[in-house]
């Protein structure tokens, strides 16, 4: 008999650190108990996992640690509801349980050689950061052109992983550029919307895929800046979010058309998507 | 070949020492699938039951594992059972469900191990429709009244005795111990072959209905359809092919199970974000994916239309919103050639 999809192995919470100023996101860093759990846990970045609080239900969260972090996995996690709630609420060391990693991830190995452009907007940052430090591994940098990264959040306070961006404006290896959509106090960076700090950017279209994730309006009004830049849809890519119970392609509720996000997502590129229904 | 009920309901008791027997009986008015341990419980004239034999394979609520949580610690328990069942007086329509069923609980990645524990350890004892409902339309489906497809053993009613076809390897070992077959006669013979010649009156066309609603996405023809629609559900639960499952925690103090219930594409819930942002927010939007996914997208992901023309919709709908007049309302539409 094979694994039951359905259960899930149990893991460690040992840091729960509000990353944001409004005290809504929180990033839970999990530990694995055996290295036979960590070894059935392989993953890539874009995937994501069934996060079980036991007492309030199970929710999936898109993974925001790179295959090239070791022993933990970390998840970044807005409090919206039942089992968000009772995640931020949970005492480190508590057990809880994982069930993955599931669906499809950006395609690494199509990335190969090119220029990556990431774009995040908000709390929406948390697969773009798996794949950044993945990329940035010294094991696969050279796979990789130049790494642009643009992101921003409504004001300094609500950008998450802030002592990895500080590292990151330093590191020769990725150009970030951060950006907040109002100036305030001591904000030195860029001020103004992600489409319009996305034109100012400019990055070159040639031979560079762009992996846009963020609230709907911001991609809405992104995809047009790309377009103009020279990107076409077959290499533009971003993850959708849906809402799932089994995450196996079964309980039937995230579907767009024909396609289950949990299991042939969440991952699509702009031309897949423009062959879907407008329903998500 | 064909054996006396006689012979059959004495077999059949036996059976039931090793086996749970999932079979027709009276039930509230009108006849539903029961656990039984004798023949004589048995229904033996009913059109179909109110509810399909799918709940036997993928039960409305069900336990899928328990956990009791100590201080940080908690310790998970599977609750996954088996044991062997036999499903008796199957139509042919649900009989065909459960070949569909089989393909949405094993996809090219996931097997669902609690649908195929049942699946696997049941036996399906199909039986032919004698008589049938104005609101069966199953010989639309690629169905008959008495098609064998998806049973193991299949029966035919001919009064005292069931005319038997043995289908599968399944069938074959269970029947081994019936060895009382007996040739039929020329009159019976005749009864078999006007049952198997028998059609529903009842018709749709469905031979150009995928094709036309890759096409209707955004199609006026939604825009009043789902209007009388009162989002009861059950339409969906009557269905021997909807599966559509929520997965919820039941609690108390320290324990607690992870159970699956049936849910409905048509429950405004059902696709709600966690940031209040949703998807199908608008019943119209519900009634179409509702068709979509029956006549549409589960032909593109499994080859086959998910339904099987039992009738159930009709005859449970609150407001008589029929999906007969659905698929003809499909038909009918005009498509805007760009």
């Amino acid at each position: 008999m094979e694994q039951n999809p359905y259960l899930p192995i149990t893991m460690k919470l040992i840091k729960n650190l509000c990353e944001t100023e409004d005290k809504l996101i929180n990033t839970f860093t999990l530990e694995f108990l055996s290295k036979e759990d960590e070894e059935n846990f392989k993953y890539m970045p874009g995937q994501f996992a069934e996060l079980s609080a036991y007492g309030a239900g199970e929710a999936p969260f898109g993974i925001a640690t790179s295959p090239t972090e070791p022993g933990i996995i970390k998840f970044s996690v807005a409090k919206v509801g039942c089992v968000s709630n009772a995640l931020h609420l949970m005492e480190e060391g508590t057990m809880v349980g994982v069930r993955g990693p599931m669906g499809n991830y950006y395609p690494m190995e199509e990335f190969k050689g090119k220029n990556l452009v990431i774009i995040g907007g908000g709390f929406a940052f948390t697969t773009l950061r798996s794949m950044a430090v993945y990329m940035l591994d010294e094991k696969h940098r050279a796979d990789y052109g130049d790494i642009t990264v643009i992101y921003g959040a409504r004001n300094p306070g609500l950008l998450l992983y802030k002592e990895e961006l500080a590292e990151w404006e330093t590191n020769p290896n990725i150009n970030l550029v951060t950006t907040i959509d109002r100036p305030a106090e001591g904000w030195t960076k860029r001020v103004g919307f992600i489409p319009t700090i996305t034109e100012e950017v400019a990055p070159s279209s040639v031979n560079t895929y762009a992996v846009v994730c963020g609230p709907p309006a911001m991609i809405k009004y992104t995809l047009p800046v790309l377009e103009k830049l020279g990107f076409p849809p077959e290499r533009i890519y971003t993850s959708l979010e849906m809402r799932m119970k089994c995450g196996l392609g079964i309980c039937g509720r995230c579907n767009i058309g024909p396609k289950y996000v949990c299991k042939d997502g969440p991952v699509f590129s702009m031309a897949q998507l423009k062959e879907l229904p407008s329903e998500y | 070949m064909k054996i006396t009920k006689e012979k059959f309901g004495q077999s059949f008791d036996a059976l039931a020492a090793d086996y749970q027997i999932i079979a027709p009986v009276s039930d509230a008015g009108g006849v539903n699938y029961k656990a039984v341990k004798s023949f004589s419980e048995v229904k033996q004239d009913y059109l179909n039951s109110k509810l399909p034999p799918k709940s036997f394979l993928f039960p409305q609520h069900e336990k899928l594992l328990s956990y009791k949580k100590e201080g940080k610690d908690v310790t998970i328990k599977n609750e996954l059972k088996v044991g062997k069942s036999i499903l008796f007086g199957v139509r042919p329509c649900d009989a065909k469900a459960m070949l569909l069923l089989d393909k949405v609980f094993k996809n090219d990645e996931y097997t669902d191990p609690y649908y195929y524990e049942r699946r696997d350890n049941s036996v399906i004892i199909g039986l032919a429709c004698n008589k049938i409902s104005p609101t069966c339309f199953c010989s639309s489906m690629s169905i008959s009244p008495a098609s064998s497809e998806g049973s193991d053993i299949f029966l035919i009613d001919l009064g005292d005795s069931y005319q038997v076809e043995v289908i599968t390897e399944k069938g074959k070992a269970l029947m081994a111990g019936l060895e009382e077959l007996v040739e039929l006669s020329a009159e019976e013979q005749a009864l078999v072959d006007t049952i198997k010649s028998a059609q529903t009156a009842s018709k749709v066309d469905v031979s150009t209905i995928t094709a036309k609603l890759d096409k209707m996405f955004d199609s006026p023809f939604w825009d009043t359809l789902h209007e009388k629609c009162l989002s009861c559900n059950a339409c969906s639960f009557a269905c021997p092919t909807c599966h559509c499952f929520d997965i919820s925690e039941e609690v108390h103090k320290n324990e607690g199970s992870r159970v699956r219930t049936w849910d409905a594409c048509m429950a405004p819930l059902f696709t709600l974000h966690g940031s209040g942002h949703n998807p199908r927010d608008k019943k119209k939007a519900r009634w179409r994916q509702r068709m979509m996914h029956k006549f549409n997208y589960f032909v593109h992901n499994n080859g086959d239309i998910a339904c099987v023309g039992c009738g159930r919709c009709i005859k449970s709908c609150p407001v008589n919103l029929d999906i007969r007049q659905v698929i003809d309302g499909v038909n009918n539409v005009e498509l805007v050639v760009d």
